[in-house]
């Protein structure tokens, strides 16, 4: 019997429209994949065995009609578990969301699933999407298929562990800061972050409004071209989705890239780049060169305040966003408030972990009167700097390349000063800062068999050229990245 | 040593929009608890705002009408703070760009002008509805408010007595009728006055110390209490006390404000650009196209009234009072009517009729060009003017043509003279003592004489012809 599980969405979608198969024996054999590695992996939540098969069926069924059954077709994918769906619960690894039943569909959700994907759960995630290694989860450990002793990464870490164990074809997934790429490049995974407004942001339990965009964590680069165009596009529920035309993103991946021209922040490039990831970056940088892109230094002056401006706006945004977890109309509630001041200090103080406190704690901090202008203020005008060192890198050259994460997977537990965990994402963060496209993909791996990754970041709605030039590369990088040692 | 009152209003307007300001739930908040809402107004996870244009619309109308600079460029902000009736923990708001400032609104109050500067008037959204009533130790919460278009309208602190802050809320709400924005009503709190009052030595600059105060129902309460409230902080400042400032509120029933200070530390909104939400950008043609729309405004149209239709000042007041009024009016002018008469059916049986029946004048309750022939009729004297308070009612109850009233209820004047001389002579014989007390020289026997007649006829005689025949009549008898 095919090993399903080891697909790509493109060859699953393939694959039933040629009639090799059934929507039902493929999802049926993710579900037992799932069921066979998943408790050494703990990248779900939420398993829908019975949902699944059913939308199954009926794929099988419409196929059967001759219908036009969606670009998505029969694909099981999961669903990091902070966008709302109808089916199961939303709880955003969090105890104040265990028992939440949301009352509609994400709007990414809504348009994977009119696409025709099947929806095999929800995977693990840092709690409300705050953390760079996936130990915030108040319900369980995911573990890094490559080395069950190593975070997925961060907070995508339930998507990233579920594509590389092969419990799904591709997974949807959320980056504030770097927590699709971040993880993505910790298990070997492309990770495309969009433009920030390219993905409707609606039904996504936000983290930090501003900086928050949707985006597909998969196997290979042309699956993240698919999924972004079942995902992208206006959606009057998000006043903040650009009213653009959407390009076919499929169809950018001609494989050619000469005469791009592509930037090296020298930023970026400094003494504490880990060698053997420079050494693997540099590889990559030939590969490319090879095909005929030029490469050329840049210079974003302004990086190194990329990590404080981020932990001010992103903690800003998320003590107003969280604010209305507070017990009185859904979620959790303590049982034993005696008044509505008491009801919402145990009920948030029990309802969700340390790191989220402490983000609320220090968002309040930097909003309050005699602060603001010294942190939030001065934060988001640095943030416009930030922005412009890109506008004037994006003068000399089309696409950015940069590594995705400092160091490869690291081991659970060796990162218990916030602070040195936030440094997890110095490579992403401008990205969101400076509202741009970053995709991340696999460049080789480290001599301890862990997965190096590599950016690419793009200019504002120019998902299309870090599409293409991660396709190029991947096509051309002269070495199969092999799957994870988990069976 | 005399002093002078300094008051600043703050006056919260419910924008009559059909739905909610950023999702499409309806604004109808009678509706039974928590139907009308959705996963927005209920700040359900992931749930996202998406701007009303209408309440932008309708605040721009609000703002040109106050002589506002409308803003270009504005933008929401998120108004941080706790509280069960808020159902995000935060209100989306505006803070330091309001979409309309600096404007002034001239109002007439008792023979003067003040001329009240207006801060700005901002955007933001209302909140739900706790109710303690449920029994239990439990209070709910109604979220049918949550989300239904707020604007807030700042003054400058230039009203200077309780009767300017009486004018100023009038005139007003007149002027958001005008513009058909909100219904204003005060008891349903779709317009809620906040005054800010301080007293200083009159002549003196600097301001004193300021107290709130909140939660009046009525235009005339909020008077009564600023009024209160003048006198009891010069009464404190002559008895050498200092004003404590804080929010005060109006015990209706004794008269008095009193200190509603409660144990919160100083509020802390934290206030950032609301990131969910768009800038709100108004260029020259969006506001040209509101400024197109505008209605003629109260105090123009008044002015214009007494210059048209050469009618008394007060008259011309008091017809556009409402906009429905002052429509009506000039429609039964066009009609064809006196603009002097149709003024004074309109300001007295008409209105009485209306207020009555608790409603609005307006075409739907009376057609301008019924009125306009019920003027003519009496001027033709084909019916008295008795007659046509009785077929005014008509025309109010049933909507039907002055003329049909009158061929169906039989009600046409008898100026026909050989009838009502058989009539007045019936009357004559009947009544000798009073015949012979006008011929001893009573002539206000007359009078007494003239109603039997009416009497007699069923109201239907023409009066003028009856005052006449009598006289013939009586002559003939002395």
């Amino acid at each position: 019997m095919t090993a399903w599980y080891e697909k790509t969405a493109h060859e699953i979608r393939d694959a039933l429209r040629q009639g090799e198969t059934t929507a039902v024996e493929i999802t049926q054999n993710f579900l037992d994949r799932i069921d066979a590695v998943d408790k050494q992996v703990g990248a779900y939540l939420q398993i829908w065995n019975e949902s699944a098969l059913e939308q199954a069926v009926q794929i099988d069924a419409r196929l059967a009609n001759g219908e036009d059954v969606g670009p998505l077709a029969g694909v099981p994918m999961s669903l990091k578990d902070l966008f709302c769906t109808l089916r199961g619960n939303t709880t955003c690894a969090s105890r104040m969301l265990a028992n939440f039943e949301s009352p509609y569909n994400a709007t990414a959700v809504q348009r994977l699933e009119d696409a025709g994907a099947i929806f095999l759960g929800k995977v693990n995630l840092d709690e409300f999407a705050m953390g760079s290694s996936t130990e915030n989860s108040a319900f369980q450990k995911t573990r890094n298929p490559w080395n069950l002793n190593c975070v997925p990464g961060g907070s995508s870490g339930g998507s990233a562990a579920s594509v590389a164990a092969d419990c799904c074809t591709f997974s949807l997934s959320s980056d504030t800061g770097g927590s699709i790429r971040q993880p993505a490049s910790l298990c070997g995974c492309v990770g495309l972050k969009p433009t920030y407004g390219r993905v409707s942001r609606k039904g996504q339990v936000a983290f930090a409004s501003s900086l928050d965009q949707i985006g597909p964590m998969c196997k290979d680069v042309e699956d993240a071209a698919l999924v972004l165009n079942v995902i992208c596009g206006k959606d009057p529920l998000d006043a903040t989705t650009a009213d653009l035309p959407v390009p076919n993103f499929s169809k950018a991946l001609t494989g050619d890239v000469k005469g791009l021209r592509i930037g090296l922040p020298k930023e970026y490039f400094t003494e504490s780049l880990n060698p053997e990831m420079r050494a693997l970056i540099e590889q990559a940088i030939d590969v490319l060169k090879g095909q005929g892109a030029e490469f050329m230094e840049v210079s974003l002056p302004h990086t190194d305040y990329a990590v404080a401006v981020y932990y001010i706006i992103c903690t800003a945004e998320a003590s107003a966003n969280l604010a209305r977890f507070d017990g009185v109309r859904y979620g959790f509630r303590h049982p034993d408030a005696k008044n509505i001041q008491e009801l919402y200090v145990k009920s948030k103080s029990e309802g969700f972990g340390p790191e989220v406190q402490r983000r609320i704690m220090l968002g309040t901090y930097v909003l309050s009167s005699g602060y603001y202008d010294a942190y939030y203020l001065k934060a988001q005008k640095v943030r416009s700097l930030i922005k412009q060192d890109f506008d004037r890198a994006f003068e000399q050259c089309d696409v950015i390349l940069t590594p995705t994460s400092p160091t490869q997977a690291f081991q659970f537990g060796a990162k218990t000063d916030p602070l040195e965990m936030y440094l997890s994402d110095i490579y992403t963060i401008s990205t969101n800062l400076a509202a741009l496209p970053g995709i991340s993909l696999p460049c080789g791996l480290t001599k301890d068999k862990l997965p190096a990754g590599l950016q690419l970041i793009g200019k504002p709605f120019d998902e299309a050229a870090i599409l293409r030039t991660a396709h190029c590369y991947e096509q051309n990088r002269g070495f199969d990245m092999g799957k994870a040692p988990i069976a | 040593m005399e002093f002078e009152a300094v008051i600043g209003m703050e006056v919260h307007v419910e924008l009559n929009s059909k739905s909610k300001v950023f999702c499409p739930c309806s604004t109808n908040f009678h509706a039974p608890a928590n139907t009308n809402v959705c996963p927005v107004c209920l700040g359900m996870p992931g749930s996202l705002p998406v701007m009303n244009k209408d309440m932008v619309d309708k605040s721009v109308a609000v703002g040109l009408a106050l002589n506002c600079t409308i803003s270009r460029w504005s933008k929401m902000d998120r108004k941080n703070y706790f509280y069960p009736d808020l159902a995000k923990n935060y209100q989306i708001s505006q803070y330091d760009l309001p979409l309309c400032y600096s404007g002034y609104m001239d109002v007439e109050s008792d023979g003067h002008v003040r001329r009240v500067g207006i801060t700005r008037a901002h955007m933001e959204e209302d909140t739900a509805r706790n109710t303690h009533t449920i029994g239990n130790g439990e209070s709910g919460v109604d979220f049918n408010r949550s989300g239904v278009p707020l604007l807030e309208i700042v003054t400058e602190p230039d009203i200077r007595s309780a009767q300017e802050a009486f004018d100023y809320l009038t005139q007003l709400k007149q002027i958001l009728q005008y513009l058909n924005v909100s219904d204003c009503n005060m008891e349903e709190g779709s317009l809620r006055a906040e005054a800010n009052i301080s007293v200083r030595p009159k002549g003196s600059t600097p301001f004193g110390t300021k107290t709130e105060v909140k939660n009046v129902a009525s235009f005339s309460g909020t008077m009564k209490a600023i009024d209160f409230e003048i006198k009891r902080q010069i009464q404190v400042i002559r008895d050498g006390g200092t004003i404590v400032q804080e929010t005060r509120g109006w015990d209706a029933d004794r008269g008095i404000t009193f200190s509603q200070r409660m144990k919160e530390s100083a509020h802390d909104y934290r206030y950032f650009p609301e990131p969910d939400l768009v800038p709100i950008v108004v260029d020259e043609a969006w506001e040209l196209r509101i400024h197109e729309q505008q209605p003629e405004l109260p105090n123009p149209r008044k002015h214009r009234f007494e210059a048209d239709y050469g009618i008394p000042a007060y008259d011309a007041m008091v017809l556009t009072l409402t906009k429905s009024m002052a429509d009506f009016f000039e429609a039964t002018v066009a009609a064809g009517a006196d603009a002097k008469k149709a003024a004074n059916w309109i300001m007295g049986d008409l209105q009485a009729l209306c207020s009555e029946a608790k409603r609005e004048l307006g075409e739907e309750v009376l057609s301008p060009a019924h009125l306009a022939e019920m003027i003519r009729m009496i001027d033709a004297g084909e019916i008295s003017g008795k007659i046509a308070k009785e077929v005014l009612a008509e025309m109010f109850a049933s909507g039907k043509a002055p003329k049909t009233i009158v061929e169906e209820k039989g009600l046409v004047q008898i100026s026909d003279s050989d009838a009502l001389r058989e009539s007045i002579c019936q009357v004559l014989a009947d009544n000798t003592p009073q015949v012979e007390q006008y011929k001893a020289g009573k002539e206000r026997v007359i009078g007494f004489l003239v109603g039997q007649v009416m009497k007699a006829t069923q109201g239907k005689a023409n009066p003028q012809m009856v005052n006449e025949l009598l006289k013939e009549e009586l002559s003939k008898l002395s």
